[in-house]
């Protein structure tokens, strides 16, 4: 392939204080791709999502991450978000009294300023927002609601998925967008992020479980462990996973290597 | 988000509670007439004779420059009270004031830090300033000073009178001012200066004035009445509701009122009024010490809403040069179900210390006080309301917000005091404080007294901290650092915004983001 990838990790080490965390990560993600992580609680996958938004408090020691080509561990988060990185958070942050329309529409604006578009006025961005409303029959009155404030977990996980909706990232993390969803909406919410699904985007899509790859379907599964990838494979290494557990394929692994 | 939740908090401050233990004067006012203290009244003869001695005290006769030397005594209350060409029982207050304040010493309880005011280094009577000590344009203002006003968003002309600029031509606030003063006197509302009120109705201002705030109400409030400027009045008649917001950008003697304002705003039965104080944009004023006294008068089902936004200057990031902000404003819910609501937004001064608050005499009358308070670099507030239920089934509502960084200290103090009288009363409170970075400060006082058992006091406090992880959420998605600070803040003070006037409240919110600038990051 030819095409330029839209990130590319190399050999990425990081910690917090004297923590490592990261211990030499690797992947490399091409437009129209997506991508599957999963990996043991406490293996890094949180962290390599925060370190790619550009969240402050970790020391990165060695390697690089390269975003279309930049050097993205130079830019402040709110760039990246600009440039088109957008996190689906694992656990979505209350803003009390900030409403929700309000925020996303100053969120779009930024994007859209950046890319040197006129901003959305309040009409534009209504209508803007009836037409993702549908695509993930989403509740509206969350969006008369300040962010995330009184929100169940599943709510708030659907409210990441809506947002990523109206910014039309380049690069989507999702970080365990499938926890705390039953499993209407685990569809309703797959169904969405496949429609969002571009041939000049990629997504990476972190989870614990097979179930969700059952509705996004990944281009590659990797298994991570202690700090960096273990196994790759395609959507079937997910199904091996599931019924072997991750035991056996670390070790499998790491007797290999 | 950190939160601690702190209930029915109580400190021993007791000389906070109210400093003086008469405050209310039910029928009307003694201190307005002068025979009641002295037996011997001066005379107009005398008051001529000592406006006369003027010269002996170095008075220059140029009406545009004059003014008094610095230092005050009982002369110079006389010669205040001449210059406004005041009648006798408007001078013989005063001096009574002055003597009272004499008596009194500075308050110390407050949680403020200051060095001591010297009061005779200050001037107490100044003319109105003319036109060619003022900067002659903008190119002379602090550029600092338009930047804020160019963030704020303020109108050319605006900005020049704010900075003092000399203008020529008749200001548009001026003619504007007159023309809604003839649709307010249709109505028969009076709204004017003060200085006039003492000429023009000196029935209604001798009835009503220290009727709220005696003199001997505190030190701050005998010193505004005996040396007071100028000030608003409003009388709203029988029955009539104001058709607009009435605002000190309408008042034709708005531009100076100088630093002991002293204003009064009557509502008879059945009326009402909605008044806006101050303006957004920084303002700079020589004088340091500010001490107003705000008095408000609601009859029978009358209505008075007061919104306050203070934006003095606070000083330089270490406070050097700021405004001491001391105001007494105290409204008096006279007459059955009347009501009055202070809302306040305080960004500026080093120091402020005031206390808007409410006398609920009449039967089932409501008081409320919604405030926010912002301190910043080393800005110190200490503020909060007195609820004082005196009648029957009576109500009230705090909500204040105080939002702390740099190494502000902001500190909230509420009296809720519901006397045995005050059967069936209730008050609720909500006391928010918002901690941006690690060296500011928030401290709560609530003072709670209930002398019957039919009556409910809810008190609730939480303090917050800005989380990191809710302004990271604001940067991934695109929202900057500061606009992030200013959102969550904002969501912060909804409620008490959603209480002002629709434009105030945007350009409320447009100030806020400027005072905590540089807060964060
Ligand atoms: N700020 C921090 N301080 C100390 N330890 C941290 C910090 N952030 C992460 N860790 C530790 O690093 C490890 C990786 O955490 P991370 O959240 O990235 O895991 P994860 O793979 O996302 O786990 P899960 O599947 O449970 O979400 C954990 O042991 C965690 O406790
Ligand atoms: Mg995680």
């Amino acid at each position: 392939m030819s095409k330029q990838p839209i990130l590319e990790i190399e050999n990425l080490h990081a910690g917090v204080e004297n923590k490592q965390i990261l211990k030499g990560f690797s992947l490399t993600i091409y437009p129209g791709e997506v991508h599957a992580l999963m990996g043991l609680n406490g293996s890094g996958k949180s962290t390599l999502a925060a370190i790619l938004a550009g969240r402050e408090g970790y020391e990165i020691t060695q390697g690089t991450v390269k975003y279309l080509g930049q050097d993205v561990l130079e830019m402040d988060p709110e760039e990246r978000a600009r440039e088109g990185i957008f996190l689906a958070f694992q656990y979505p942050v209350e803003i009390p009294g900030v409403n929700s329309t309000y925020f996303l529409k100053a969120a779009l604006n930024e994007v859209r300023k950046h890319k040197g578009l006129p901003e959305l006025d309040a009409m534009e961005f209504l209508s803007l927002v009836k037409e993702k409303v549908k695509l993930l029959e989403l509740n509206d009155d969350l969006l008369k609601r300040s962010v995330n404030e009184g929100f169940s977990g599943g709510e708030k996980k659907r409210a990441e998925i809506f947002q990523m909706a109206v910014l039309e990232p380049k690069l989507a993390i999702l970080d365990e967008t499938d926890s705390g969803l039953d499993i209407d909406a685990l569809k309703v919410v797959s169904a969405g992020v496949n429609r969002l699904k571009r041939p000049d985007a990629a997504q990476l899509v972190i989870t614990h479980y097979q179930r969700l790859l059952n509705y996004i379907i990944p281009d590659y599964v990797h298994v991570m462990a202690d700090g960096r990838i273990v196994k790759s494979g395609g959507k079937e290494l997910a199904l091996e996973l599931e019924s072997q557990g991750y035991e056996a394929i670390v070790k499998g692994q790491s007797v290999a290597a | 988000m950190l939160s601690v939740r702190r209930r029915n908090e109580r400190l021993n401050q007791v000389r906070w509670l109210w400093s003086c233990e008469q405050p209310i004067q039910q029928n009307g006012n003694d201190a307005g007439d002068p025979t009641k203290q002295f037996g011997k009244m001066s005379t107009a003869t005398e008051i001529e004779s000592l406006v006369k001695q003027e010269y002996k005290y170095g008075f220059v006769t140029d009406v545009e420059t004059e003014s008094a030397p610095p230092g005050l005594n009982e002369d110079i209350v006389r010669l205040i009270s001449a210059k406004k060409k005041e009648p006798e029982w408007m001078t013989e207050w005063r001096l009574k004031a002055f003597r009272y304040w004499q008596t009194m010493k500075e308050p110390t309880w407050q949680f403020v830090k200051y060095p001591p005011v010297n009061f005779q280094d200050i001037t107490y009577y100044v003319a109105p300033k003319s036109q060619k000590d003022g900067p002659k344009s903008l190119d002379e203002v602090d550029p600092k000073l338009l930047e804020t006003y160019e963030k704020l968003g303020i109108p050319l002309r605006e900005r020049e009178r704010l900075a003092g600029v000399a203008v020529d031509a008749v200001f548009d606030s001026v003619s504007v001012g007159t023309t809604y003063r003839d649709q307010l006197a249709a109505k028969g509302i009076i709204f004017c200066s003060m200085s006039e009120a003492v000429r023009e109705h000196p029935d209604l201002v001798k009835k009503y004035i220290g009727s709220v705030v005696p003199y001997t109400d505190n030190f701050y409030a005998a010193l505004n009445s005996a040396v007071f400027s100028d000030g608003s009045f409003v009388y709203i008649p029988k029955g009539v509701r104001c058709p607009m917001e009435l605002s000190t950008y309408f008042r034709i003697n708005a531009a100076k009122s100088g630093q002991f304002e002293r204003t009064l705003i009557i509502a008879d039965e059945g009326a009402s009024v909605s008044y806006l104080e101050g303006c957004t944009a920084p303002m700079r004023d020589e004088n340091q010490l500010h001490a107003a006294v705000v008095e408000l008068v609601a009859l029978d089902r009358a209505e008075i809403k007061y919104s306050t936004v203070q934006n003095w200057y606070p000083g330089d990031e270490e406070g050097r040069g700021g405004i001491y902000n001391f105001v007494t404003k105290r409204g008096l819910c006279k007459g059955k179900n009347s009501r009055i609501t202070w809302t306040q937004v305080e960004t500026g001064s080093a120091i402020t210390w005031k206390y808007p608050s409410c006398i609920l005499l009449g039967e089932g009358s409501k008081g409320e006080f919604y405030s926010v308070a912002v301190v910043n670099n080393r800005q110190q507030a200490d503020t909060g309301t007195k609820m004082i239920h005196i009648g029957k089934n009576t109500t009230s509502t705090i909500v204040s917000k105080g939002i702390s960084a740099g190494r502000g200290q902001n500190s909230y103090r509420g009296l809720v005091e519901i006397r045995k009288s005050a059967t069936n009363s209730r008050n609720f409170s909500q006391c928010d404080s918002m901690l941006i970075g690690a060296k500011c400060g928030a401290h709560t006082f609530p003072y709670i007294e209930v002398k019957n058992t039919s009556s409910s006091v809810e008190h609730e406090a939480t303090t917050s901290k800005i989380g990191e992880d809710q302004i990271f959420y604001c940067n991934q998605r695109g929202i900057s650092t500061q606009d992030a600070v200013n959102m969550i803040v904002n969501g912060f003070c909804k409620e008490v915004f959603k209480e002002l006037p629709m434009e105030f409240a945007v350009e409320a919110q447009k100030l806020l983001g400027v005072s905590l600038e540089g807060s964060v990051g």
